[in-house]
């Protein structure tokens, strides 16, 4: 049964590959709708908006189990709205975000948080935590008042920790520590919540560049040693053409192309989803797709009468 | 209710409730008619001559009584505020409930002359008012931070005009019994002071104690509160309206003492050094603090002198100063 589900998913996400999806007229999303959802998190035809501000309108999206997604798109292009509402951060105006054949929303908000992990952009740490404590809490929703601390919580926690490259750093206060060790010990308290799915919103933004390297080192390893799905909004392109196994790009609210990042990040999809002349070449350390924006020069010349026609 | 077996934050709760206990003998020994703290707590446990029971257990215990329920509602909701508001000034004292209390008890005294009772279930339901509207205009997309402290300062400035409008009306006796009110004392309390607020603690402790542990994720930040399975908005609300009423039904019971709900909580978790809300420290400490505040009035200054809440009212300003100060070192203010 189980064996059965994994490679029926492992064909549809084949199939999906190399689905460029063409959302030029104005029917496109609407014919967006996927097959049977095989995965276990999905989005259906969902309209997202804040107050009245409709952000995306009847959009589809699968996350292939056991992949690292990463969302890509200009900015306010919708990609932390999706992630919020694929997280049940977000009720969906119109459409439902399915966990496991459930509409999210329909769930006990602790058996979501057993499954589905979050790292939000907005976290607060509490004046005076230290790190073990902060990893900890992590435990919550495999808690209750009558099922308190226990040493399998202690277990995971250090589990997590050292996962993370933090154990030695368990009883300092977070307060004291630098952005990318903070980031690691957010991670951490995610990881300790053992959810399948874990979402992550933005976890390089605030690094410099070898803590941005960092972390996403540490989330390839998360998804290739410990099998977890990791859905990621990523701003760099580069990185995400580097790291994602599927990468999801996004334009105004639809999803313009989908798929490894080697089928589909082309020139063409640059300057579709961002607007930005370039050139795709083979990244020479991994082989991935590499974006170079076009010179200046070359871009104000070249690009102007697209330009004017875009705008 | 901590994460893991707190032994600091244990300590200090057990040594907090001894001090409290320790001064509330104290406190029942002090007056006009003074009684050893052997005497008391013989009496106490019912084997005093008659004399010293009638002093005992009909004037002084619900006195002191009184002010360990104040002081625990008022140390419980402080804490609550603070930590959902995830600012130290946004306790009820800044935040202008305790002035609803006022409004509603000045209105009962000024325009009705209403009796003792009245007086309270005016300040009861003045302070609720005053919640709701704080709440009401507050709230966009959940109520946090400086948004509430700053909607707070704005009612409270509002609710105190009103005060003084109301102090203006009132004829000579009126206002002198406002004035008193206004203070914040537990001169002539009562046992009918005593069930009612006994009763809701009953009710609304075990209630809050019960959710603390969503409220210490509602610290981090709401993303990772709903991303751990937290019901944000519901648990935010229940307990907001838990601490509203807590200090609604502390001020009715002894006018608005002030500052108690903002130092509590503070000097409560400099004590435990632990982090999180520190619900039931920030009780004992509220209790403790009460009790020993209108000792130290009637200490100094002879029994039924000073109402507690000129007391509180002077430390606490000191140490809101003090806050203040160490806040701006730290970068926060």
């Amino acid at each position: 049964m189980n064996a059965d589900r994994t490679t029926s998913t492992a064909a549809a996400g084949k199939a999906s590959n190399t689905n460029t999806t063409s959302t030029g007229s104005d029917g496109g999303p609407r014919t967006n709708t996927r097959r049977s959802t095989v995965n276990r998190l999905s989005a259906e035809n969902v309209t997202l908006a804040y107050d009245q501000r409709v952000i995306a309108e009847q959009l589809s999206v699968e996350i292939p189990d056991n992949s690292f997604t990463v969302i890509v798109g200009p900015n306010a292009c919708g990609k932390s709205t999706l992630l919020r509402a694929l997280s049940r951060m977000l009720k969906p105006n119109q459409g439902r975000v399915l966990l496991d054949g459930q509409v999210i929303q329909s769930m006990p908000a602790k058996k979501v948080a057993r499954t589905l992990g979050l790292l939000p952009q907005s976290s607060i740490a509490p004046d005076g935590i230290t790190v073990g404590d902060l990893v900890g809490r992590g435990r919550y929703p495999h808690q209750g008042l009558l099922r308190q601390w226990s040493t399998e919580d202690e277990r995971i926690v250090r589990e997590s920790m050292t996962s993370t490259g933090v154990a030695e750093l368990a009883d300092r206060y977070v307060d004291e520590l630098s952005g990318g060790q903070r980031q690691r010990v957010w991670i951490a308290m995610a990881l300790a919540q053992q959810t399948p799915l874990l979402l992550l919103d933005e976890p390089t933004t605030f690094l410099d560049i070898q803590h941005q390297i960092d972390v996403l080192d540490l989330c390839a390893e998360l998804h290739e040693e410990q099998g977890r799905t990791l859905v990621a909004v990523l701003h760099d392109l580069n990185h995400a053409a580097r790291y994602a196994t599927h990468l999801i790009a996004l334009r105004e609210g639809s999803v313009i192309a989908e798929g490894a990042p080697a089928d589909i990040v082309t020139a063409e999809l640059v300057e579709e989803v961002f607007g930005l002349r370039c050139q795709v070449i083979d990244d020479p350390e991994t082989g991935t797709p590499l974006v170079v924006p076009a010179a200046r020069k070359a871009r104000t010349t070249a690009a102007a009468p697209v330009g004017v026609a875009k705008s | 209710m901590s994460v893991r077996f707190d032994v600091r934050a244990f300590t200090v709760v057990v040594l907090l409730l001894v001090a409290a206990l320790a001064a509330s003998v104290v406190l029942i020994g002090t007056g006009d008619f003074p009684i050893p703290a052997a005497d008391v707590i013989r009496t106490l446990l019912g084997n005093g001559d008659a004399g010293q029971e009638f002093i005992v257990n009909e004037l002084r215990l619900p006195r002191v009584l009184v002010g360990l329920l104040v002081g625990a509602s008022l140390g419980l909701g402080g804490a609550l505020f603070q930590t959902i508001s995830r600012n130290p000034l946004g306790s009820p004292d800044v935040l202008g409930l305790g002035q609803g209390s006022t409004a509603g008890a000045l209105v009962m005294i000024v325009l009705f002359s209403g009796s003792a009772t009245q007086v309270a279930v005016g300040a009861l339901v003045g302070g609720l008012v005053t919640g709701l509207a704080i709440y009401v205009l507050a709230w966009k997309r959940g109520v946090h931070g400086y948004r509430l402290v700053l909607v707070g300062i704005g009612v409270s400035a509002i609710v105190t005009a009103v005060n003084g409008y109301l102090i203006t009306k009132a004829d000579l006796v009126d206002a002198a019994r406002a004035v008193v009110w206004m203070t914040g004392s537990l001169n002539g309390r009562d046992w009918d002071q005593v069930w009612p607020l006994l009763g809701l603690c009953a009710v609304l402790v075990p209630l809050v104690l019960g959710n603390a542990r969503g409220l210490r994720m509602l610290e981090m930040g709401d993303d990772v509160a709903y991303a751990l399975g937290v019901r944000v908005e519901r648990t935010r609300l229940l307990l907001l309206v838990a601490a509203v009423l807590l200090t609604a039904a502390a001020t009715a019971a002894a006018g608005p003492v002030g500052f108690v709900a903002l130092t509590a909580p503070q000097l409560a978790r400099r004590l435990t050094r632990s982090p999180g809300p520190n619900l039931v420290p920030a009780m004992c400490m509220g209790a403790t603090l009460l009790v020993v505040a209108d000792w130290a009035s009637q200490r100094a200054f002879g029994a039924d002198q000073l109402p507690v809440g000129v007391v509180t009212g002077v430390l606490g300003g000191v140490y809101l100063l003090w806050l203040l100060v160490t806040e701006r070192k730290a970068g926060r203010i």
